[in-house]
């Protein structure tokens, strides 16, 4: 490691370097920057796809905010989905690791099943079988009337529509738990014994050593999962079409409504860097707060 | 004492694991069971086995009742999804090497660059992206999927990529250059041996995400006969009557299997790859 260093240190600028990077720096530039401008620009204007656009200056901005029950709608919904999906998950996430992470026999089983879901969630072909497993005669309902429970219409009644399509996404918590399994493995076992003799009880051990050991992939994860929240589209398009009376018309679908449903690219481009900006506002609240909470230990 | 009580713990998280896992499976076994069964079957029973299997609905639903089946929706997807994966890997790779390996004038400046656009929500440049492509006449082609995977614009795997280079020891490369070897060399025959698992990883995440991508096709592939299955099957539930349900299944189960193939025959490897990009961060 040490000899790696002082080559490291000792190199000079090899420019091939750029050569490689080459394919990335065009994408970057083209596929990602310049497109990021024109969103910026296409905000302030009426573009339509037809026709040239022209400047309107604040006035998409100023109907978002004062003149459109659809957005505040579609705002309050998406908000109470990231609020349920990604707290779910993860939570769900990390228990399961801790379990799995105790000598299990088999966890090579457990965690393939697991994991399972993660590859196929976002896919039209879950969101069709949820829409069959929840619906009114669907199989949920007659699991549950075995037990006595009513029959509830899980996709037509506002109250539990959002609550529905959230558990297609909690369901994916494997590719979260794998991030914390592998994470679990990096402790050292030593620091359990240690506490261990000291008398700390399962509790104490979990909130002083385990939690601090994982923070920074917690904070990963936290981060990665609230961006993919706000944006989640498939299931809430294929199974509810955001209804019904809009309980889960996520911010996606508003996205797609207003630019490629009804071809208003200004409006939606204002639209989504509204989403931008709370986005950027969460990750940044998130990484301030990680400072009191994430360590960064010597293993890591 | 004790140690019965841990034992006990134990069986309690045993049985815990082993029904979630049921619940787990049991949509996607319940789904596989119902494309067996007959319509009036589906929702009528509980149980998972049909009791009198059919297997019509296999078939129906391979040749569709309009003018493509799902024969096309799948060849379809395949088209779509082999090219994007392959230069995926090919731009990361390059990539993962350049930043890896080298150094640069301004190389922390676009790493940093990088990372950051990880984080970039891809709702807010889909619109200017949908104009662009539409400009260069690319819309209801698969370009819109190609050329990005070309231009090494998933900046996960070219993250994924360098962390793992950067494992390696940098004593391959060394060995390498006394070798006479120039660096493409170096990377061909010496470094991508060693990076099974990291592009195995790769594969495995960009194939699941593209083949279940929907948003994107909905956006950019609007003729039935260039549709992959993610739209095909939505098309079909739309159009189809509730007496289509055992065929719907069917459908679904098929277009499931190849990522839960994928992920199977690679898993060792994929599990590896994931819990080394995971960690060095």
């Amino acid at each position: 490691m040490k000899k790696g260093n002082e080559m490291l240190t000792r190199k000079r600028y090899t420019y091939i370097g750029y050569l490689y990077i080459l394919p990335w720096i065009i994408g970057f530039l083209v596929l990602q920057l310049a497109p990021l401008i024109n969103s910026f620009w296409y905000s302030f204007t009426n573009f339509q796809l037809l026709g040239d656009p022209k400047f309107l200056g604040l006035d998409n901005y100023k109907k978002i905010f004062t003149n459109d029950p659809t957005f505040l709608q579609s705002l309050k919904v998406t908000s109470y989905y990231v609020l349920i999906a990604v707290p779910l998950k993860l939570g769900f996430a990390l228990l399961i690791a801790i379990i799995l992470n105790q000598n299990i026999k088999g966890i090579n089983f457990f965690r393939t099943l697991y994991y399972i879901p993660s590859i196929l969630g976002g896919s039209v072909a879950i969101s069709v079988l949820w829409k069959y497993l929840f619906m009114n005669q669907g199989i949920v309902n007659n699991l549950l009337s075995v037990v006595g429970i009513p029959a509830t219409d899980w996709l037509g009644d506002p109250r539990y529509a959002l609550g529905t399509i959230s558990l297609v996404t909690v369901w994916q918590f494997g590719s979260s738990m794998l991030l914390f399994l592998a994470g679990l493995k990096q402790i050292p076992v030593s620091q359990y014994e240690a506490a261990r003799i000291d008398g700390a009880g399962r509790l104490r051990i979990f909130a002083q050593i385990t939690i601090p050991e994982l923070s920074p992939i917690i904070l990963f994860n936290l981060i990665m999962q609230m961006i993919n929240a706000f944006q989640d589209f498939t299931s809430a398009f294929v199974i509810t079409q955001g209804g019904p009376l809009k309980s889960t018309y996520l911010y996606g679908l508003m996205l797609y409504d207003q630019g490629f449903k009804f071809f208003k690219m200004g409006y939606s481009s204002a639209l989504s860097w509204i989403l931008f900006v709370i986005i950027l506002f969460f990750t940044s609240l998130t990484f301030r707060s990680s400072e009191s909470w994430v360590h960064y230990g010597d293993s890591l | 004492m004790i140690k019965s009580k841990k034992s006990v713990s134990r069986i309690i998280s045993y049985i815990f694991l082993i029904v979630l896992a049921y619940v787990m499976v049991y949509p996607l076994l319940w789904m596989v069971g119902a494309s067996f069964k007959s319509n009036q079957e589906i929702f009528g029973t509980l149980g998972l086995l049909p009791k009198s299997p059919v297997f019509g609905a296999f078939g129906a639903g391979w040749t569709g009742t309009g003018q493509y089946g799902f024969s096309t929706f799948l060849y379809n997807t395949f088209l779509m999804v082999i090219p994007t994966v392959l230069f995926t890997v090919i731009s990361a790779t390059l990539v993962g090497y350049g930043f890896a390996r080298f150094d640069f004038p301004l190389k922390k400046v676009l790493f940093v660059t990088m990372l950051a656009t990880m984080m970039l929500p891809a709702t807010v440049i889909i619109i200017p992206r949908y104009i662009f492509f539409k400009r260069l006449g690319w819309l209801d082609t698969y370009l819109p999927f190609i050329v990005p995977a070309m231009l090494g614009c998933f900046p996960f795997f070219n993250f994924m990529m360098v962390q793992f280079f950067r494992g390696l020891p940098l004593e391959i490369d060394e060995s390498g250059k006394l070798d006479g070897c120039n660096s493409f060399v170096i990377l061909k025959d010496l470094l991508l041996p060693l990076c099974k698992s990291a592009i195995f990883s790769v594969i495995v995440f960009q194939f699941v995400w593209t083949w279940n991508d929907f948003m994107n096709v909905l956006i950019y592939i609007s003729s039935v006969a260039k549709y992959p299955v993610a739209l095909g099957l939505r098309m079909t539930m739309d159009i189809s009557t509730e007496f289509d349900w055992n065929q719907i299944m069917a459908m679904s189960v098929i277009s499931i299997l190849p990522p839960v193939i994928l992920f199977f025959a690679a898993q060792k490897y994929f599990v590896e790859g994931i819990a080394t990009t995971g960690m060095k961060n």
